[in-house]
């Protein structure tokens, strides 16, 4: 072991640096990434892709990404804050759940004016949309935003709420709707991590694979006719 | 409430069980004689022999060299991004004071973005520039540690070790096996790892939707491990793609804390004073446990606000409840919680939900901890201020009770005092110089995205999370104006540089004296009265200089929020 007791900056500090620089970024920044992308698409090839599900060649969304559902025959997602440019004003934006090229939250706090209207037009749209009274307690996760605007789950007590609207609009019996809410209700992770929770697009799919809805809009098949 | 209990004592348990293994580990890494292939094919590309050990000075020099020349490197990239491949989405390249704070930011881990992923980044960048910073920047701070514990064990020594050597084992022996092997956990339970940069899909109701993917699980693994933060996506791990399941959370949690908590039995092993590193462990540990309880009972408690208006946030067998708000349901308050005491404590920033639309009492618990930036703190700096504070702890000790202060055999005197002194005041005059400077800059209020006392919070989180190399961010305030970039870019560069070197210092300085044997008069410091006088001290510290700032945000923000103000 040898101690030099004189700094020689060149050879012993800058060389060093610069080459540093470029042989970390080449194995950290280039060489370790490509190889993750190598063993991920062996491996694991759907999830590296972005789990992105198919039904009959076409793809639907990923399994992991929430959409935005406003029609009555379908279980509706959390509200979402993500934008997206206005077509007739490319300095601002405009709402646009659900978009996601750019996640998004309303990072109101909890005294912002902004926050509170919010919720209280939330609250009282879900009780005029799902046929409930004025005094009914609605779930917090249905009327406030998701940290992502991408939260592809609801709560148990969401999904029942909601239930009873969906079943009239598919022509469904009471036995039937819970069958298919709980088949598809997800517990905690080993009984402890997580939330209980139910994965909107995967409950809809799943309707929509078994009970066809009572009143088809029409707008709704041309658009995926064009599709 | 009993699973909660019993999911905290679960993720603290594995948490300690992984420290003693990894403590074990790294203090191997660090010891150990002989070199590998690639490690001496490193040496040789760099020029160096790796037999010479460096003084402290040295050494701090060729670490803030090379981090200066990292940070040019990552800077040029980003400014040449719309020439470089991977960038299907043509995205354009960053303005120089973006591309400034962004390199400035990942290389001394803070890792604030003041720009949004998804449109800012190609996948390039989000590999050679971003995930490459992520690993020399924690490498870095690790390699602080190492030099200083190697210091602090040495008699009569004038050197610390090799600063080249220490990068180099470990990169290649602790982050990039550990990243790699992450990685396809994290690709498993579905984080994109892909070199397409988006995929559009029709939803069920007829629209597209343009889902953004990328190299997410590589930098992802690195992220936690490297107790970095900054995310693929705008919205960080509460996007799906980058935390879709409780599982990963769990992950990211355990990656945070895994190296802080390691380095604290490395110490002891290093040292041969096992003892000494649960001391150190325990004080984190008491620090975190006690903020996490306040966030989760904030969290849960939830906005009386919203209740009001008919938003049920009562807890029963079908919901969870809580303050939803920000937050992502397959994660509920409790793993939030963890997550967010977590990555406030472990400095990484790297966030599952969004601080500003925390309870006030949630958001003051993240904003204490990085005042205080020693609840484990990030991967080697944590270790180097708790010890900072141990020393501090010492010499108030030795001063009530008369004795001449003495830390693990070394005589502390007044050019060790000095230098703390220097890195403990460095922190706060950074926050709070910084905040009142912006506080009465013209244009901040057009950066705010909230009123009231939550509208200073804003700002008091940014130059906090700046300066202790967080990076998290009460997230509706816009940072990218030249005036935020630069002065935040240099919160994190003085936060990163003022604590790390006079510490390099001391340690040096401790190295060249002379351990003395434990005589009856010497304090001893590896008991858990000694514990709990750093905890007191470090309380008292950091309540005396931050609480009034505190005072004018989150406390009086609670109080309106009680009284039903709005803003």
């Amino acid at each position: 072991m040898t101690f030099p007791t004189k700094i020689l900056m060149w050879p012993q500090i800058i060389r060093p640096a610069l080459i540093a620089a470029v042989l970390f970024m080449l194995i950290t920044g280039l060489l370790y990434p490509l190889l993750t992308v190598l063993a991920g698409q062996t491996l694991f090839p759907f999830q590296a892709q972005g789990s992105v599900i198919t039904r009959d060649g076409e793809t639907l969304g990923s399994a992991l990404i929430g959409q935005n559902f406003t029609q009555p025959y379908y279980f509706h997602s959390r509200p979402s804050m993500t934008q997206m440019t206005d077509p007739d004003d490319p300095s601002s934006s405009i709402s646009h759940p659900y978009n996601a090229a750019l996640s998004a939250a309303s990072n109101h706090g909890p005294t912002s004016k902004k926050l509170l209207s919010a919720v209280q037009d939330r609250v009282q749209d879900y009780r005029k949309l799902n046929g409930l009274s004025a005094n009914t307690a609605v779930p917090v996760d249905a009327v406030t935003a998701s940290a992502s605007g991408l939260d592809p789950h609801i709560s148990l007590a969401n999904a029942y709420l909601q239930a009873q609207r969906v079943r009239v609009n598919r022509g469904m019996s009471q036995e039937q709707i819970l069958a298919v809410v709980k088949a598809h209700s997800v517990p905690r992770t080993l009984g402890l991590f997580g939330e209980p929770r139910i994965n909107v697009l995967q409950l809809n799919i799943a309707l929509d694979e078994q009970f066809k809805p009572v009143l088809p809009t029409t707008q709704l098949h041309e658009n995926n006719h064009e599709e | 409430m009993l699973i909660t209990i019993a999911k905290f004592a679960v993720v603290l348990a594995l948490m300690t069980g992984l420290a003693v293994i990894m403590g074990m580990y790294l203090a191997r890494v660090f010891n150990l004689g002989s070199h590998s292939l690639a490690e001496r094919q490193t040496y040789r590309l760099l020029g160096i022999d790796a037999s010479t050990e460096m003084s402290w000075s040295h050494y701090a020099l060729a670490l803030l060299m090379s981090n200066a020349v990292m940070l040019l490197l990552g800077y040029v990239l980003l400014r040449l991004q719309t020439w470089l491949p991977w960038n299907d989405l043509n995205i354009a390249a960053q303005t120089p004071d973006l591309a400034f704070n962004t390199a400035a930011s990942f290389i001394t881990n803070t890792n604030w973005q003041a720009y949004s992923g998804e449109t800012s980044l190609s996948n390039f960048s989000q590999m050679a520039v971003i995930t490459f910073l992520m690993f020399v920047g924690s490498t870095s701070g690790i390699v602080a540690a190492v030099g200083f514990m190697r210091g602090m064990s040495r008699s009569s020594a004038q050197a610390i070790g090799n600063f080249w050597v220490d990068f180099t084992r470990t990169t290649y022996r602790v982050m990039l096996p550990l990243s790699f092997v992450m990685a396809l956990v994290y690709i498993w339970q579905g984080i994109p790892q892909t070199l397409d940069s988006s995929a559009v899909v029709s939803t069920l109701e007829g629209t597209k939707q343009q889902l953004i993917v990328g190299a997410v699980a590589s930098l992802e693994s690195i992220k936690h491990i490297g107790t970095n933060g900054g995310g693929f996506f705008s919205m960080n791990a509460a996007h799906p793609f980058e935390n879709p399941t409780p599982l990963t959370n769990l992950l990211h949690i355990l990656s945070m804390l895994l190296i802080p908590a390691a380095l604290t039995y490395t110490f002891g092993s290093m040292l041969m004073k096992r003892k000494q590193g649960w001391v150190f462990f325990g004080t984190f540990l008491v620090l975190f446990i006690g903020f996490l309880a306040l966030t989760y009972h904030a969290e849960q408690t939830g906005n009386p606000l919203l209740s009001a208006l008919g938003a049920d946030q009562s807890m029963n067998s079908l919901q969870g409840g809580g303050n939803l708000e920000g937050k992502e349901l397959r994660f509920g308050i409790a793993d939030t919680s963890l997550f967010v005491t977590t990555t406030t404590g472990a400095t990484t920033g790297s966030v599952n939900a969004m601080h500003d639309s925390l309870t006030p009492l949630g958001g003051l618990v993240a904003l204490a901890q990085m005042m205080l930036n020693c609840v484990f703190g990030g991967d080697g700096v944590g270790l180097i201020n708790l010890i900072q504070y141990a020393i501090l702890t010492v010499f108030f000790v030795g001063m009530m009770i008369g004795r001449s202060p003495e830390f693990l055999g070394k005589k502390i005197e007044a050019k060790e005092i000095k230098l703390v002194m220097l890195s403990v005041l460095a922190h706060p005059l950074c926050v709070l110089g910084f905040t009142a400077l912006a506080t009465v800059w013209p244009g901040t209020l057009d950066s705010l995205n909230n009123l009231g006392p939550h509208g200073f919070s804003e700002l008091l989180y940014a130059y906090t999370s700046g300066t202790a190399n967080n990076g998290s961010a009460f997230a509706g305030f816009n940072a990218n104006t030249p005036f935020f970039n630069t002065t935040i870019g240099l919160a994190m560069l003085l936060g990163r540089f003022f604590t790390m070197l006079p510490l390099l210092a001391v340690a040096g300085s401790l190295a060249a004296k002379k351990t003395l044997s434990e005589s009856a008069g010497t304090v001893p410091t590896a008991t858990p009265l000694f514990m709990f006088l750093v905890v007191f001290i470090i309380l008292v510290v950091g309540g005396l200089t931050f609480l009034p700032a505190l005072a004018l945000g989150p406390l009086v923000e609670q109080l309106l929020m009680l009284s039903g103000q709005t803003f």
